[in-house]
């Protein structure tokens, strides 16, 4: 008997896949597709205190194996989620991580004490979005910024927290300490990787804000290398991310010590994308004779 | 619970001008690749101006191409699709017999009265979900298309649209220049546009000079086609907007082209 059940702090995944921040809305466009109580948990889009309109001209832009995007946050704010878009989440029996991103601490604290009135079951601290100009991304470029944002935010939030770095971090590993120190309950990595592209025939980037983020394929064997090195280095659960398209780059990811992955850019290639991986992973736990996922964990 | 990516079989995959072609497929059978079916109920679906995501390929290149429908018929599909980068490149070299996996319908469609005096205006491959629209109308109506260089598909506009005006810049067929040259909006009730942006926004302020409403059918770089990315919002007077799922078709007057 197979058991693909994973806890972090203290909160229970009925398995280990997550739809990553960002790529999934709120749910409601995959719900019509796939039961979303099949999922382990559900990360929502980036939510900023207040509401945003995201970036203007080109958003996204495919490269090889991967894609760049520059939406910039486009969110219907704190509240507009906790009136909108929790209640038909919440419905949906799986676990509820809210992505909160900002541009001060200030904007984070304020963001984090409305959700914890909510039934959201953990935060996931965007401190590192590329896409908006400013604050988001050097929260999670420098270990010395993040210790304090994590650390603020940390004393603001009574739900169990994530950190999610960024792999444009100075340096990965001191990152992940970093926000350790400061008291996060677990960290989800990586986010996107800061990259650009030119359009030769108007010699103009073609993002207006000239950065994008790179997710994808392309990421996978850096975004694995960073979950190995961190995973090593400090003792809180880890939920790795970073151009899963299958249930074997999953497994991969566990064996580096990941306790949960996250699907993000494979769910614009197929919708169900979740659903052929956590069966994969059932199916190669029967085949390999794993009972639970804790076998394979950071077994390399 | 919605159909999530099927597979098609395709019927022909043929070239009907430069880098334009024109493919016909039918659903597979979930069990078989070999087996085709041509009932209605088992067949693909979707209104005029509704699209569907495309590819021929696992995961390189990485994302779907959007592509709208041309037209149903006994649950066979047509899409003409211009080739443009890597995507349609291959989706070009497809035979006979090949597969294609296929999303959709997805997004919102035309909406019009079939009664009413409409005016088609296209632009370059912009006719596609035009023909289809066209196929479906029995009111009254007259087709405005302008091409680059080489006009393609005129034989069934012609057939069935009394009022055909065509235009290309080279002046090979029709009028040399443009198809805004042609158009003249006072005369219908509603106007229905697809092709590139500029010729888009032109079509657009001349209706609103004369008060005639006109809907615009956008195109924007996607990523899922089914409204979660937010890769292809556009802005418009209320608001940003996905063109995979408010869309791609739009009141003219509410979207920002200037942007």
């Amino acid at each position: 008997m197979i058991n693909t059940k994973v806890e972090i702090c203290g909160v229970e995944f009925k398995n280990p896949v997550i739809a990553a921040s960002g790529t999934f809305g709120f749910g409601r466009e995959y719900a019509e597709y796939f039961p979303l109580s099949r999922l382990g948990g559900i990360s929502s889009k980036g939510l900023t205190l207040n509401k945003k309109d995201g970036n203007k001209g080109t958003r996204i832009y495919e490269t090889a194996s991967g894609i760049l995007n520059s939406i910039g946050l486009q969110n219907p704010g704190i509240e507009g989620f906790i009136k909108d878009e929790l209640p038909f989440m919440e419905k949906q029996d799986t676990i509820i991580l809210a992505n909160v991103g900002g541009s001060t601490i200030d904007e984070y604290m304020v963001s984090v004490e409305k959700l914890n009135e909510t039934n959201i079951d953990m935060i996931e601290l965007n401190i590192s979005c590329p896409n908006v100009k400013e604050g988001g991304m050097a929260f999670g470029i420098k270990s010395k910024i993040a210790y304090e944002v994590v650390s603020e935010v940390r004393n603001a939030c009574t739900k169990p927290l994530i950190v999610k770095l960024s792999p444009n971090a100075e340096n990965i590993v001191e990152m992940a300490e970093s926000c350790t120190k400061a008291g996060a309950d677990g960290l989800s990595l990586v986010n996107t990787f800061s990259g650009m592209a030119i359009d030769i025939y108007n010699r103009k980037p073609v993002f207006k804000n000239i950065i994008a983020g790179l997710s994808g394929p392309c990421i996978k064997p850096i975004a694995l290398r960073m979950v190995y090195e961190v995973s090593r280095a400090v003792d809180i659960p880890i939920i790795g991310l970073g151009g899963i398209m299958n249930y074997k780059d999953a497994i991969e990811f566990i064996m580096a010590g990941a306790h949960c992955i996250q699907v993000g850019t494979g769910n614009f290639i197929k919708p169900d994308i979740s659903i052929d991986i956590i069966e994969g992973i059932e199916q190669f736990m029967k085949e390999e004779g794993i009972e639970s996922i804790e076998e394979i964990r950071g077994v390399i | 619970m919605k159909q999530g990516y099927r597979k098609g079989i395709i019927h022909s995959n043929i070239q009907i001008a430069t880098n334009i072609y024109e493919i016909k497929l039918s659903p597979c059978h979930p069990e078989s690749d070999s087996i085709s079916l041509t009932m209605e109920e088992s067949g693909f679906q979707g209104k005029p101006g509704q699209f569907y995501m495309l590819r021929g390929w696992e995961l390189d290149p990485l994302l779907p191409r959007p592509i709208s429908i041309c037209d149903i018929s006994d649950g066979i599909i047509t899409f003409l699709y211009e080739v443009r980068g890597r995507g349609t490149h291959i989706i070009s070299k497809l035979k006979k017999g090949d597969t294609l996996e296929l999303l959709g319908p997805l997004g919102n469609g035309f909406d019009l009265n079939i009664e009413d005096k409409i005016a088609i205006v296209s632009g370059g491959i912009g006719v596609a979900p035009l023909i289809y629209l066209m196929k479906g109308f029995k009111g009254d109506m007259d087709f405005y298309c302008g091409f680059r260089n080489e006009a393609y598909y005129l034989d069934e506009i012609r057939e069935h649209v009394d009022n055909t005006h065509i235009s290309t810049e080279d002046g090979s067929v029709g009028h040399r220049g443009f198809v805004t040259d042609l158009f003249l909006p006072k005369r219908y009730d509603m106007v229905l546009t697809c092709g590139p942006i500029p010729m888009m926004n032109r079509v657009v302020e001349m209706c609103k000079d004369k008060n005639v409403p006109v809907y615009v059918s956008m195109e924007s770089r996607m990523a899922c086609g089914i409204g979660t990315c937010l890769g292809c919002t556009i802005e418009t007077t209320s608001g940003m907007k996905r063109v995979c799922k408010e869309g791609p078709v739009f009141s003219g007057e509410e979207v920002k082209f200037n942007d």
